[in-house]
């Protein structure tokens, strides 16, 4: 056991585990976050998907000794008591059906538009392609990104805005 | 070390609050709503609709129990009026995340005269809610609604009742809207209207209903005719959406209780496998370690923390002896088994005409085997529960869509009277039948119940991969006899299926834990198989179905249970390719074939099912806009070929037809299904847009079945065992278009009143036959045996020289 420092959703909390366990049980059994969830253990479908610096990391297979970095959970994407434009939109959509893979849908959708704010249907394929969902409910979660990307964009000041001639 | 092994708040807030007296603790009910909604819910969300999520999770209080049925002959069972107009219905049905919720709401809220945004639903928890049985069947619309619909209409009649009373006015010169009864035609004047609130706010109605089971519990008063729904038929939100996309729902995976701990089970490494050994220091020094607590076969390690469990679950070293003989074949042997296999049960053939006479006659035969492999529910998450044996009860927090047979299974597995037992039933990963049969409940409950402290389980992917039910394997034979015209005179359904000792709902003695601990039901389940779901008038036709068995039938990982319209894809996978196949041999355009099939001379239009198959299959082609040719299309040069497949069929009474169309590409055998069109009539539609989703995601479910989905195992152990062996639907895999069209009413416009049916299940039907044909369309080359992953596709084309 070791004393671990983590830094999340802006608040500092210090753990005292064995310094390869998984982030995954940290935030649910320690800190009483219940966005990640435990899908397979394995990184494969992304049920537990956490953001750190920007990355949507799986946090089922992350040591918690390996987190440098400020930690972002599905609690924590919204500001100022608003929901997040993709929260918004997961709603608008009516996305989910039961609804437990959503989180990873989520927050993988969120570092994808952090980083390509105005995905191509193509790149979305490709950037949510690993994040599975056994309800099947694709085809919204698809139609709530071009949603929320959308609304993001008609959010941004007009100068940040591209010409197009 | 920072320690957060409390319960979920609401439901602690609960518990402080709860009394032990029926009278007291539905009083306390009644007012305790509006603390649990406070405490759970969202800050973020703030619509009524919000609220039940956190409502529904946090409404359980933990009293020391017993935990007595609620009773459905009581009013008060189903329906609380709160003083300040609102409304909480307690119905014994469990959402699999199709918003079956959302639409009771709406049906009792329109029935009873109150606004939908002012009720909330309470689901599936034994003690609060009476026994529907919970979900399954795709019957919640269809059968389950009703009893909620005349519990509400009962609870408006009974307050007009009141309200005639309290105003001095007969009841037939009052009038109702959103709780308020008023006096017709008489305006502004306060002392003219009361409200639900003020009349019985908190208050029990004390109204007994009749019935001689909870599907006919009815009041004396009548159910609204369907045009004077006011909400029915329209999409407002599901409630239960805002709290699962902002983190603040509460599920059963989430539930921490004060001494609680983990287990993982040592499942054995070999099907059929003995017990020979547990070195138990090969763990015990382990950081954490609580116990290896076993019987028989069944092994679990216990740990303070999770992480712990996991570790020592791998870690645990344990000996098996294998059994003697292989428990089956290699999967890539099974269709061979299954076909040399000796049935242990027939079905007597449904026999039309004289299908020998006729195929001796038929100047052109047709014959071909289809194989469907046993397939997984393989939710997104492994089984889970927590059980706490605090006071000489036994509570299961859990998400078992059959909560109540799920109490009954765990009592009796713990031979624990039923009234010490109950389950909460929270949101939990679907698995469309996994959980019906749900395995963690009886293991968590045993363990706490030796332990003495809650307990949480969860399987592992590993685990819930190989060892979930799974839904059987078939290997269909079929036979068409056409005439020189190319109409069908003969055909010969012969459906063969891996289903003996089918897997019940938490029985005692055949749940997985009970299996492992050495029970054996002296007459395991005889299985079942299906027949093709068509209303096809076919002169000369026989249809039959055998069941066949495995060597090994207890403990084994390939155990058979209910997934999503059971058998239901894979015979319609056989019978509609057929079709298909037959109007290919008669150069025929495929929907022509099969419309021609339905008009032909039938007095048969069971339950306007001929008649809505007809209305279905011209509105799929409509909206497709299909042009009328045989397949195969001709083919083109490049990598990428292109096809059309249609297939139909009902589940119940609910009829659907759905088009394809497919992408293949010939240099790697993959398979894209582009665009999906669905024709769905389930009857009267409570939530369309609910109903859309539902429909849109059964499809992908059964395209994920047709490209992805097959078990796979050697002689000794299934070896797919997460999400690359047993790999499912991708967003990339995800058609460019989906569109549904709601036949419903059509072709019976005069019907308003046509009732609801299922559709939870119904549109996976037809889905795997459609992909086939729309493959054969775009190549010229049948394929028989799914799943139609690249490599079979690539090796089929090539063997064509596609």
């Amino acid at each position: 056991m070791s004393n671990t420092t983590l830094k999340v959703n802006g608040s500092t909390h210090s753990v005292d585990v064995d310094p390869s366990t998984p982030l995954l049980y940290i935030l649910r059994n320690d800190l009483g976050l219940q966005g990640p969830r435990f899908g397979c253990g394995l990184g494969q479908c992304g049920a537990c998907t956490v953001i750190v610096n920007g990355q949507a990391v799986r946090s089922c297979i992350t040591p918690v000794s390996s987190v440098k970095g400020e930690i972002t959970t599905l609690e924590g994407i919204s500001a100022q008591g608003r929901l997040h434009p993709l929260q918004q939109a997961w709603i608008d959509e009516q996305v989910p059906q039961c609804g437990f893979c959503q989180n990873g849908q989520i927050m993988t959708a969120k570092a994808l538009l952090d980083k390509n704010p105005t995905p191509t249907d193509a790149q979305i394929r490709e950037g949510m392609n690993r994040t599975l969902c056994r309800c099947m409910t694709y085809y919204r979660i698809q139609a709530a990104i071009k949603r929320a990307a959308n609304t993001i964009a008609d959010a941004r000041p007009a100068a940040e805005k591209e010409v197009v001639a | 070390m920072t320690s957060f092994t409390s319960i979920p708040k609401h439901i602690e807030e609960t518990l402080e609050n709860c009394t032990v007296t029926p009278r007291r603790t539905f009083l306390k009910r009644a007012g305790l709503l509006a603390v649990s909604f406070g405490a759970g819910i969202s800050p973020l969300v703030r619509s009524a609709e919000a609220q039940t999520p956190a409502a529904s999770n946090g409404a359980t209080p933990q009293t020391a129990g017993p935990y007595v049925d609620p009773d459905f002959r009581q009013l008060d069972s189903w329906i609380v009026v709160h003083q300040d107009n609102t409304a909480t219905f307690y119905v014994g049905k469990t959402d699999c995340g199709q918003g079956t919720g959302t639409s009771f709401r709406q049906l009792m809220a329109d029935e009873m005269d109150i606004a939908f945004e002012k009720t909330t639903c309470i689901m599936g928890s034994t003690d609060i809610t009476v026994d529907q049985g919970g979900s399954g069947g795709s019957t919640a619309m269809e059968r389950d609604a009703w009893p909620m619909r005349r519990a509400a209409a009962e609870a408006r009649r009974v307050l007009l009742e009141m309200g005639s009373a309290r105003l001095g006015v007969p009841v037939d010169q009052l009038t109702v809207t959103d709780c308020v009864i008023a006096v017709k035609d008489v305006k502004g004047d306060p002392s003219k209207r009361v409200t639900y609130g003020q009349l019985i706010g908190g208050k029990r109605f004390n109204v007994t209903l009749t019935g001689a089971n909870v599907n006919a519990a009815t009041g004396v008063a009548k159910l609204k005719p369907v045009q004077d729904l006011k909400t029915v038929g329209q999409s407002p939100q599901r409630y239960d959406i805002p709290a699962k996309v902002d983190g603040s729902l509460k599920w059963a995976v989430d539930v921490k209780l004060p001494g609680m701990v983990h287990a993982r089970n040592v499942k054995p490494p070999f099907a059929g496998a003995k017990l020979t050994g547990i070195d138990e220091s090969s763990v015990s020094g382990m950081p954490g370690f609580i116990k290896v607590l076993s019987k028989g076969n069944y092994v679990a390690v216990v740990c303070e923390r999770e992480e712990q469990a996991i570790n020592a679950s791998r870690k645990l070293k344990t000996t098996w002896e294998k059994p003697t003989t292989a428990p089956f074949p290699a999967s890539e042997d099974l269709f061979n088994y299954i076909r040399g296999a000796e049935p242990t049960s027939t079905t007597r053939p449904m026999i039309v005409g004289n299908p020998d006479a006729a195929f001796a006659g038929a100047p052109k035969l047709i014959e071909a085997d289809y194989e469907i492999p046993f397939q997984g529910h393989t939710a997104i998450s492994g089984a889970h529960a927590m059980a706490d044996p605090s006071n000489g009860q036994m509570t299961v927090y859990s998400n078992d869509m059959k909560s109540y047979g799920m109490r009954r299974g765990v009592a009796e597995f713990l031979g624990m009277p039923r009234e010490k037992v109950r389950v909460v039933w929270m949101e939990g990963p679907q698995g469309f039948g996994r959980t019906a049969a749900d395995d963690a409940g009886c293991e968590a409950a045993w363990l706490a119940h030796e332990l003495g402290r809650p307990v949480r389980i969860q399987w592992m992917r590993d685990e819930e991969t190989a060892w979930d039910t799974k839904a059987p394997a078939f290997a269909v034979k079929m036979r068409g006899g056409l005439d020189a015209n190319g109409n069908i005179v003969a055909y010969d359904y012969n459906a063969r299926t891996l289903d003996y000792n089918h897997v019940g709902y938490n029985e005692p003695d055949t749940v997985l834990i009970a299996q492992l601990m050495g029970s054996r039901r002296a007459n395991p389940d005889r299985g079942s198989s299906a027949t093709p779901s068509e209303m096809y008038a076919i002169p000369n036709r026989r249809m039959a179905t055998e069941v066949v068995r495995l060597p090994l039938i207890w403990e084994t990982p390939l155990r058979t249970g209910n997934l999503r319209d059971p058998n239901g894809p894979q015979s319609t996978f056989a019978s509609e390719s057929f079709i298909d196949e037959l109007a290919a041999a008669a150069k025929a355009d495929p929907y022509e074939f099969r419309l021609k099939l339905l008009t032909a001379e039938s007095k048969d239009d069971a339950a306007f099912r001929r008649a809505r198959s007809i209305a279905c299959l011209q509105a799929v082609a409509k909206a497709y806009g299909w042009d009328s040719r045989p397949s195969p299309n001709p083919r083109s040069a490049g990598n990428i070929l292109t096809g059309r497949g249609i297939a139909y069929g009902f589940r119940g009474s609910t009829v659907v037809a759905e088009i394809a169309d497919v992408e293949v590409n010939r240099r790697t055998g993959h398979v894209w299904a582009k665009r999906l069109v669905c024709a769905h009539d389930c009857g009267l539609v409570v939530n369309p847009q609910s109903l859309r989703h539902a429909v849109e995601c059964g499809m992908l479910h059964s395209l994920s079945r047709a490209i992805h989905e097959e078990v796979r195992f050697d002689t000794e152990k299934v070896t797919s065992v997460d999400w690359n062996s047993h790999p499912t639907l991708t967003h990339a895999d995800t058609p460019a278009s989906i569109e549904v069209v709601l036949v419903n009413g059509d072709p019976n416009p005069n019907r308003p009143d046509l009732p609801p049916y299922g559709a939870g299940e119904a549109s996976c039907k037809p889905m795997l036959a459609a992909i086939a044909n729309a493959i054969y369309d775009a190549t010229g080359v049948r394929l028989r045996r799914l799943p139609f992953r690249d490599v079979r596709v690539l090796a089929a084309l090539n063997a064509a020289r596609v």
